[in-house]
């Protein structure tokens, strides 16, 4: 099939067009994060001390991202659906099975390793959680009652509990945000809103008591990073140096000194936008910040453009999630947030993320070009 | 889901999602604009801030230290200079096994086996990049060995230094003064930044005192690091622009000392106790400057150790004391000619008129006896032949006539009681008494009385009077100069970095005042009788010029009754000997004093050290035609 989408595509360009409906793609959507891609590559080379290895990676990972969206643009919304608690359970068993091996092999265990390549089970719960709260508001009545959000709760906080305890407090975050954004969208009272944002503010302080040291530190680190100038508040003062000393148009591709010399921790990963701001400067932020916003709100105009309460919750849940991936990164680095492990979308080095993120954008146009067929 | 009462209402949801939508963007482009309002803040508020920060990160300053200027005598001769000096330095990253290498090194006898431990401390304190020093100073042979074995020891390289060199050793070394590394309290009175890279600083003499002209200006040369401190050639894709600055070498320094006068002086002192200082008193240029015991100042620039320091300081013969400076002790009977002078000038002599002298004084008016001090009686002599044959008793007759306080005021413009002004620091002013001094300088009132016996004593030498060899060197050649006063001086000139000196004018002092020319000839031929046919008359023998000089001896303490006392003891207490003396006694080039403590009879042991040095300066000087270009001021008269 996708030989003769080549042939196609050469042969005349509105061909393409059609070519994109054949496959469910949206074509907007997939121009940005194609644009997105390619930024990211380039800044990934510089970022990585020029590695091309790095990029070949990158691009391997792109490539099974890609290959992960076209399967799933042919998803109905009835057939993930029917998936939705199977891929919940399947996430829920491997994050036991990684916490076990991590009590055996002692410390931080994120990864399985599946021989070929590692791959991060709790990464498979950034898109089972929301599927999994979709599916089960899908018949119920909207705004849900108290009943209904104890149940979200529990299928929100047990995935999002294991993978804090692993810990992975970023991905936990991220786990919960996309659960909560699910029910925010479906009309949660905002007067519950501000009462549990009271319940968490407290939660957070008791909370307090069962951080780890680091990530405590990591916290107090964010209050003030000039308290612990060498260990964790260096990421936070190297990254702003970065920023800073970027100006508005930067010191060039290949040429921040901070990212160059490796001043810059976790460069090509989680502090990658510092070296976007570094070398690119200002306006080069504002680009990546453009085209993430593009992305956003093509994605969530295709949300709305769905209609049945599965699909719209999902793809909204999609689109927002993808946002606060962006929001999360971008203020940490900048030193508006606590520095928190979460990468920047599509661009980052490293991890599964690549690849769930694609798939999600490919549940999501799945969801847009089969809105016609489920009707109401 | 049976439970459910509430049915689902399609509209009421669009409703609800199409509201929530619109807040869920609301909120997305707060946020967005939270984090343009921050990256602006960041990237264009405190741009400048950060690029600084950003600019320190990746550069450091790497100083070049400027070569220390040389010392040189005033023949050119190098008397301190700069010597590379090997040292074994290791990079741990290029060592394949530590202790295999370091234990090899100790199997060649490169570094200390008893210091492996500490080694391998050193160096795991310093990144694994850092070129760090195991052995200093590697000798010749050490050298040849680790060449020969070089292959075995990858990551093991020999690095050069500059250190200074003194190529004769002791010689000169209270003159010179030494090097040694910056200590703590030189870090508070030096500026760090013009020292960084700079290992080694003055310390006293010459070195010392023009430390800023030798040490010059150090460059700097900026050079890339990344977070570990590794220097870098390129950042990321770009070699950047980086600068440097050559550093500035430091000033040479031509020394008024004679390598010959100061070798004689040295040699002639030997193994004894002493100092000589020698002058030229036609513009105060020091000749010679000697202080023995000494000391090798090479141990200091190579970082001496605790014990090597311990037996210097500890030392009952004081190596470290620059007694030509520092060593106060009684003049003896060099203050004769000055005497004479004080009573010459204040008519209170004749100067022909002869006294009998048959060993004893009696002080008028008081049962006091003063004996002479060693030669017994001299029978008549007139004031020549006093000063020529060193009585006593016609001198302190002399003195009691004058007294004291027109004493003390004559003096003074001598020098005596007051620092010479010599161009190096750690001058001692020793002590010139009178009697208002002794006002001032007592509490009780009983102590504050002068006493004419004290006036007695004063016109042999003996009693407060304090000097050091380099004021009664300074005191010789005044009087060779009849009464033209120059600041003692070591330095005469710098020399900059292409080859051009800059002379330093001689400073004079005010001259002295109201002495004859007949009052000079009395006293100065006093003196070359001394020389001649008086107390140190052995000093003439053999010379080809004439020499005008003054025996001393001071007193230590009254020996007379003290049986027990041990040898060493008793050596101690021994009289110091002195020797004043100028040459050629026609146009003065040469005025020296030699003092040797507790070597007995000033005409014994220090009037041929003196008479050494003068032939080393004169006789060589004659020879040799290439003379300082010192203009011959006198040679007109």
């Amino acid at each position: 099939m996708e030989d003769t989408g080549y042939a196609r595509t050469r042969r005349t360009l509105f061909s393409s067009a059609r070519l994109l409906s054949v496959l469910n793609l949206d074509g907007p959507l997939l121009i940005g994060l194609t644009l997105l891609a390619l930024y990211g590559l380039a800044i990934l080379y510089s970022a990585s001390g020029q590695s091309i290895d790095t990029v070949v990676r990158t691009v391997v990972r792109l490539a099974l991202g890609t290959a992960a969206m076209l399967a799933l643009t042919h998803a109905s919304p009835n057939f993930l659906r029917r998936i939705a608690p199977w891929l919940y359970l399947l996430g829920i068993v491997l994050l036991v099975v990684v916490e076990v091996t991590g009590v055996i092999g002692k410390g931080a265990q994120r990864w399985l390793n599946l021989g070929l390549f590692k791959f991060q089970p709790s990464e498979i719960m950034k898109l089972g959680v929301p599927m999994l709260a979709a599916w089960y508001l899908h018949d119920r009545p909207l705004p849900p009652d108290w009943g209904t959000l104890g149940v979200l709760a529990v299928i929100i906080f047990v995935p999002a509990g294991l993978v804090a305890m692993q810990p992975d407090l970023g991905t936990a975050a991220l786990i919960v945000a996309s659960g909560a954004l699910l029910v925010l969208m479906a009309g949660l009272s905002l007067r519950i809103v501000f009462a549990l944002a009271l319940a968490g503010a407290g939660a957070a302080v008791l909370g307090w008591h069962f951080l780890h040291d680091y990530q405590r530190a990591r916290v107090m680190t964010f209050l003030d990073p000039q308290t612990d100038p060498l260990g964790a508040g260096y990421h936070i003062i190297q990254s702003q140096i970065a920023l800073g000393s970027g100006g508005v148009f930067g010191k060039g591709w290949m040429n921040g000194s901070q990212a160059q010399l490796e001043f810059l921790p976790e460069r090509s990963t989680d502090f990658i936008f510092a070296v976007v701001g570094e070398e690119f400067g200002l306006i080069g932020l504002i680009g990546l910040l453009a085209l993430y916003l593009f992305i956003v709100a093509r994605a969530v105009w295709m949300a709305t453009q769905t209609n049945d309460t599965f699909s719209r919750l999902l793809a909204l849940c999609i689109a927002l999630t993808f946002f606060v991936y962006v929001f999360i990164n971008a203020g940490m680095v900048s030193g508006l947030l606590p520095v928190v492990g979460v990468p920047l979308p599509l661009v980052s080095y490293g991890g599964t993320s690549v690849v769930t993120l694609l798939a999600g954008f490919g549940i999501l146009m799945g969801l847009f070009s089969h809105r016609k067929l489920v009707g109401s | 889901m049976v439970s459910n009462v509430r049915i689902k209402d399609q509209w009421n949801e669009q409703r609800i999602f199409s509201q929530r939508t619109l807040g869920a963007m609301l909120v997305i482009g707060v946020l967005v604009l939270a984090l343009l309002a921050r990256l602006s803040y960041l990237q264009v508020v405190r741009h400048d801030y950060y690029l600084e920060l950003s600019q320190g990160n990746r550069v450091r300053l790497d100083p070049i230290p400027a070569s220390r200027g040389v010392i040189l005598d005033r023949n050119g001769n190098v008397l301190a200079n700069n010597e590379p000096a090997y040292q074994l330095e290791l990079i741990r990253e290029q060592v394949p096994n530590l202790n295999d290498t370091l234990k090899r090194l100790a199997e060649l006898r490169l570094i200390d086996p008893d210091e492996i431990d500490d080694t391998r401390r050193v160096i795991f304190s310093r990144r694994s990049f850092d070129s760090v020093p195991v052995r200093l100073r590697l000798t010749d042979d050490e050298i040849g060995r680790f060449a020969v074995h070089r292959f075995e020891f990858p990551g093991v390289d020999l690095a050069t230094r500059q250190t200074r060199h003194y190529p004769y050793g002791e010689l000169g070394v209270h003159a010179l003064g030494y090097v040694s590394a910056i200590s703590e309290q030189d870090l508070e009175r030096i500026d760090r930044a013009t020292y960084a890279g700079t290992t080694l600083i003055g310390k006293l003499g010459v070195e010392s005192a023009f430390e800023p002209q030798l040490h010059g200006h150090n460059g700097f040369r900026q050079i890339l690091v990344n977070a570990q401190g590794r220097s870098v050639q390129r950042q990321g894709a770009y070699a950047p622009i980086l600068h440097s600055q050559p550093p500035t070498a430091g000033e040479d320094l031509v020394l008024s000392l004679d390598l010959a006068a100061q070798q004689a002086a040295e040699d002639g002192l030997g193994d004894r106790r002493g100092a000589v200082v020698a002058i030229d008193p036609r513009n105060g240029d020091v000749l010679a400057l000697a202080s023995k015991p000494g000391f090798d100042p090479a141990k200091f620039a190579r970082g001496i150790s605790r014990s090597e320091y311990a037996s210097l300081s500890d030392n009952d013969d004081k190596p470290l004391l620059n007694r030509a400076l520092r060593g106060t002790y009684p003049s003896g009977s060099t203050i004769k000619p000055v005497i004479a002078l004080a009573a010459l000038t204040n008519h209170l002599v004749d100067p022909g008129k002869l006294e009998f002298c048959n060993g004893v004084f009696h002080l008028p008016g008081s049962s006091l006896l003063f004996r002479e001090g060693k030669s017994g009686r001299h029978g008549w002599l007139d004031l020549t032949h006093a000063i020529a044959k060193s009585c006593d008793v016609y001198f302190y007759g002399l003195a009691s006539t004058v007294g004291a306080e027109r004493i003390a005021a004559f003096m003074a413009p001598f020098g005596y009681g007051e620092l010479t002004g010599i161009d190096i620091s750690g001058e001692k002013p020793g002590l010139l008494p009178s009697p208002e001094w002794k006002k001032r300088y007592f509490k009780k009132p009983a102590d504050q009385i002068w006493f004419p016996g004290e006036t007695v004593n004063f016109g042999v030498g003996q009693g407060y009077l304090l000097v050091t060899p380099l004021q009664l060197a300074h005191v010789a050649s005044v009087i060779a100069e009849r009464g033209k006063s120059f600041r003692p001086r070591l330095v005469t000139g710098v020399r900059d970095g292409t080859g051009h000196i800059s002379p330093i004018a001689p400073i004079a002092n005010p001259a002295i005042a109201g002495v004859t020319d007949n009052d000079w000839d009395i006293v100065v031929g006093g003196m070359v009788g001394a020389a001649t046919y008086g107390t140190a008359a052995a000093i003439s023998k053999g010379a080809t010029y004439a020499i005008a000089g003054k025996t001393g001896t001071a007193q230590v303490f009254t020996v007379s009754r003290s049986e027990h006392l041990t040898q060493k003891v008793a050596e101690r207490l021994k009289d110091h000997a002195w020797f004043i003396a100028f040459a050629p006694v026609e146009a003065p080039r040469i005025a020296v004093a030699v003092l040797v403590e507790n070597g007995g009879f000033g005409a014994s042991v220090a009037a041929p050290i003196a008479r050494k040095v003068m032939d080393a300066y004169l006789l060589r000087q004659t020879s040799n035609s290439n003379e300082t270009a010192i203009p011959e001021s006198e040679a007109a008269d």
